[in-house]
């Protein structure tokens, strides 16, 4: 079953990025005028005569049921939908010209079309080769838009955190009672200095745009009326109704790792997905930083060290309960007592020079990552304990009567002994912190997140940043979406990325058991 | 009968100073509140071998298991009397339980290496002392693996899994790890009852080669084994220690009825 759920999964996720043929029908309008549609099939089903009448179509004939089709017409801009149904029995002709283009753009989804030609600056340029000189046109756009990207990212990202700094020593200055007129002047210099270096970057930033404006492409709907796309706006074309088989994998391929690598679009429903992956994969792993020690260190006391009496039972069972509370309430106590309580304190008490604006005291991936360790805390512990009992006696006395003292014994042979059950424990907690969504809403998990909590500017690690994850994706791009059609498919592609990070992070953990467990095997077992 | 017991008692005081290692005063055990040893008095002498022998749940191993203070380890173990090691009474408070076990090793009933190889087994009670260096190690196990007379089995595979070896070499491996660390006093609980007669033989001579450096104290359930291997013998029942006695005697003329119902096999 599990199987098939995955394969359910693959094949609608993984679907979607082929290339499919583009129709162009001719339809029958309910009032007898015909209409010209270019477009995918997406979907089709079978409708009853009194649901079609209900909605104001005249039908002849007297049969009961109704095939109908979903195209998608993409060109959202110009129709205002980008799906349309049509009855299979209004199609009057359907042809597949080989020199339709599909364009992916920014914003507005996807483009159906012929193109005419090409302007550059609204003049029409006489080539012979329109494609070709298409295509080099979009590659240009494309190189000047990577150049834009990296301008408003990094550099302006680097002033503003510089600007930001000042601001804040300026701050502390100020809380201190230290801030005499020459740090004044000096951090008024250094504003200056930055906000000069800023003035450069947004004359740069204009000439580019006004570069990357420069050209457009005419483009020749199917309802006949030529419109005008800026070049700028394209990420990708292609031929679908031109491309071989090899070629379409090629694009596949392409498709796919974009959709894995790249950010994501219009509100999630386009592009990739890759912060999302980055996010939940970030997080899992500090979970297991943290969650690990605890685990490990509580399973040890629990069951080495504390005498096994009342007190010890009653904390078992309060850990084997604790797995049992509902997720959602371990992101309520994460967001009271990590992010309010233990953020705001260390706000208050490192960083009360960027307050009232919070550091710490704002749902965070420090904060998820706890909130999930404690989630997971039990199994941990379970596991940890369980292995812990399964270490043969005479193996312990064996050390013990060599001279190791109870704690040498439990580093130097029982603890590896033990291993391969304590990755058990991490494998289900991940397993079970990968796929968790509840909490996580509560303590840091964001539509859409600015920047991932690693990268080029120091601390490099930003463990207070907001972050995407995979699981809240799907809810988001599934339910939140404002184009749900567009964003189904990308609900299976996400979910089924979001099933493969999590087998790949339990291969993973697997596989270092198996390592562990083949090392530490006793030969009794 | 008078005149022999005298005789070995005149013996024994005049051993006492010099050649007495292990002396167990009035020892008494009890697991929670039943007794299970009611006033252990003896004294092993130093470079023998002294077996203890008895039937099933007499006390044997518990007694063995007091000399290291193994039975630290079990709950509600409570226990009344003394045992000097070298004039030394091991219970005392100031005594270092690890200490004491560097000094009085043990071989367990059934073999327990380490998952680890074999190199790393035998090296195990040293690097617990802090011993890093790696020739020291090297020649710690070389000269303990020759002592335990699998050396010249092990020699080519010493990074191996000890797992790998057989029974009869596994326990010989752990008898190489306990002398490792050069103990005065081995304790030996029944360690060749999980082996084949090849290996239970091979076991005997081990200890009869090792107790020129060691005392040896075994317990074990094969009457022949106590008679070919050990110096003295004592005969325990009940938790009462009925006789203890050079070897030959016991099992030639044993004083006891007990004695000698038990080891013409009449009951046990």
């Amino acid at each position: 079953m599990v199987v098939g759920l995955i394969g359910l999964i693959a094949i609608r996720g993984l679907g979607i990025y082929w290339p499919s043929v583009i129709h162009q029908i001719d339809v029958q309008k309910i009032d007898g005028s015909s209409e010209v549609l270019i477009g995918e099939i997406y979907d089709s089903e079978i409708v009853s005569r009194g649901r079609l009448e209900g909605a104001g179509i005249k039908l002849e004939g007297d049969e009961q049921f109704f095939d109908r089709t979903l195209y998608k017409v993409g060109n959202r801009e110009i129709y205002g939908v980008d799906f349309k149904w049509v009855l299979n029995n209004k199609i009057k002709s359907e042809v597949y010209p080989q020199d339709i283009v599909v364009f992916e753009r920014r914003e507005w989804g996807n483009l159906y079309g012929f193109i005419e030609n090409v302007k550059e600056n609204n003049v029409i340029q006489p080539v012979t080769d329109v494609w070709g000189d298409f295509q080099s046109r979009v590659e240009r756009a494309l190189d000047l838009h990577d150049e834009i990207k990296v301008i408003e990212k990094d550099e302006i990202g680097r002033i503003n955190a510089a600007l930001e700094r000042l601001r804040l020593s300026a701050k502390k200055l100020e809380l201190n009672g230290s801030l005499t007129p020459e740090k004044i002047i000096e951090i008024e210099a250094g504003t200056a200095a930055q906000n000069k270096l800023y003035e450069g970057l947004q004359g740069r930033l204009a000439a580019l745009y006004a570069e990357i404006k420069r050209d457009q492409v005419v483009v020749k709907v199917a309802s006949g009326q030529s419109v005008d796309i800026s070049i700028s706006e394209i990420v990708r074309t292609w031929m679908p109704n031109k491309m071989g088989v090899f070629e379409k994998i090629g694009f596949y391929i392409t498709s796919a790792w974009l959709f894995v690598s790249d950010e994501p679009r219009e509100a999630n429903t386009e592009g990739g997905i890759f912060p999302a992956i980055f996010g939940t994969v970030m997080m899992v792993i500090i979970m297991s930083i943290i969650v690990t020690p605890f685990g490990i260190i509580a399973a040890i006391y629990l069951k080495e060290y504390a005498s096994q009496g009342f007190i010890t039972r009653t904390i078992r069972i309060a850990v084997n309960n604790l797995a049992g509370v509902p997720s959602i309430v371990y992101g309520v106590f994460g967001l009271g007592f990590f992010v309010y309580f233990l953020g705001g304190n260390i706000d208050q008490l490192f960083f009360p020079a960027a307050l009232p604006a919070p550091t710490f005291g704002t749902p965070g991936i420090l904060w998820a990552s706890l909130t999930l360790a404690i989630l997971t805390l039990p199994v941990v512990i379970v596991a940890t304990e369980e292995g812990l009992s399964r270490v043969p006696k005479n193996i312990r006395e064996g050390s013990l009567a060599l001279g190791a003292t109870k704690w040498e014994t439990l580093w130097k042979t029982v603890l590896p002994m033990a291993s391969p059950a304590m990755m058990t424990g991490l494998i289900l907690a991940v397993a079970r912190a990968a796929g968790e969504v509840a909490p996580l809403m509560l303590v840091g998990v964001v539509k859409l997140a600015p920047s991932l909590p690693l990268d080029m500017t120091f601390p490099y690690l930003h463990l207070d940043r907001k972050f995407m994850h995979l699981g809240f994706h799907i809810y988001d791009v599934g339910f939140q979406s404002p184009n749900i059609e567009a964003a189904r498919p990308l609900v299976y592609a996400t979910a089924f990325l979001l099933v493969v990070v999590i087998i790949f992070l339990n291969l993973a953990a697997i596989s270092v058991r198996n390592r562990l467990r083949e090392k530490f095997k006793d030969d009794d077992n | 009968m008078n005149n022999p017991d005298s005789v070995e008692m005149e013996n024994q005081n005049s051993q006492k100073q010099s050649d007495i290692c292990l002396e167990v005063n009035n020892l008494k055990l009890f697991y929670s509140e039943k007794e299970a040893l009611h006033g252990i008095n003896m004294s092993v002498p130093r470079h023998k071998v002294t077996a203890f022998i008895g039937p099933s749940g007499c006390g044997k191993s518990t007694l063995l298991r007091c000399f290291n203070r193994m039975n630290d380890l079990v709950d509600d173990v409570r226990i009344e009397g003394g045992i000097t090691i070298e004039g030394k009474d091991i219970y005392d408070k100031s005594v270092n339980v690890a200490d004491l076990r560097r000094r009085v090793g043990m071989v367990f009933q059934k073999p327990n290496p380490f998952p680890k190889s074999i190199y790393e087994n035998v090296a195990y009670g040293l690097r617990i002392q802090g011993v890093n260096n790696r020739r020291r190690l090297d020649e710690a196990v070389e000269s303990a693996l020759k002592s335990a007379a699998l050396w010249e089995e092990v020699k080519d595979r010493l990074e191996d899994s000890a797992f790998g070896l057989s029974g009869g070499q596994q326990q010989r491996l752990v008898i190489a790890r306990a002398i490792a660390i050069e103990p005065e006093v081995l304790l030996l609980d029944e360690p060749a009852s999980a082996l084949d007669p090849i290996s239970t033989l091979k076991i005997e001579e081990l200890i009869y080669e090792l107790k020129d450096r060691y005392t040896i104290l075994i317990v074990t359930h094969n009457m022949q084994q106590a008679a070919r291997v050990s110096d003295k013998t004592a005969f325990l029942y009940m938790g009462d220690l009925i006789e203890f006695d050079d070897t030959n005697k016991i099992f030639t003329n044993p004083k006891k009825k007990k004695t000698e119902d038990y080891i013409t096999g009449r009951y046990g």
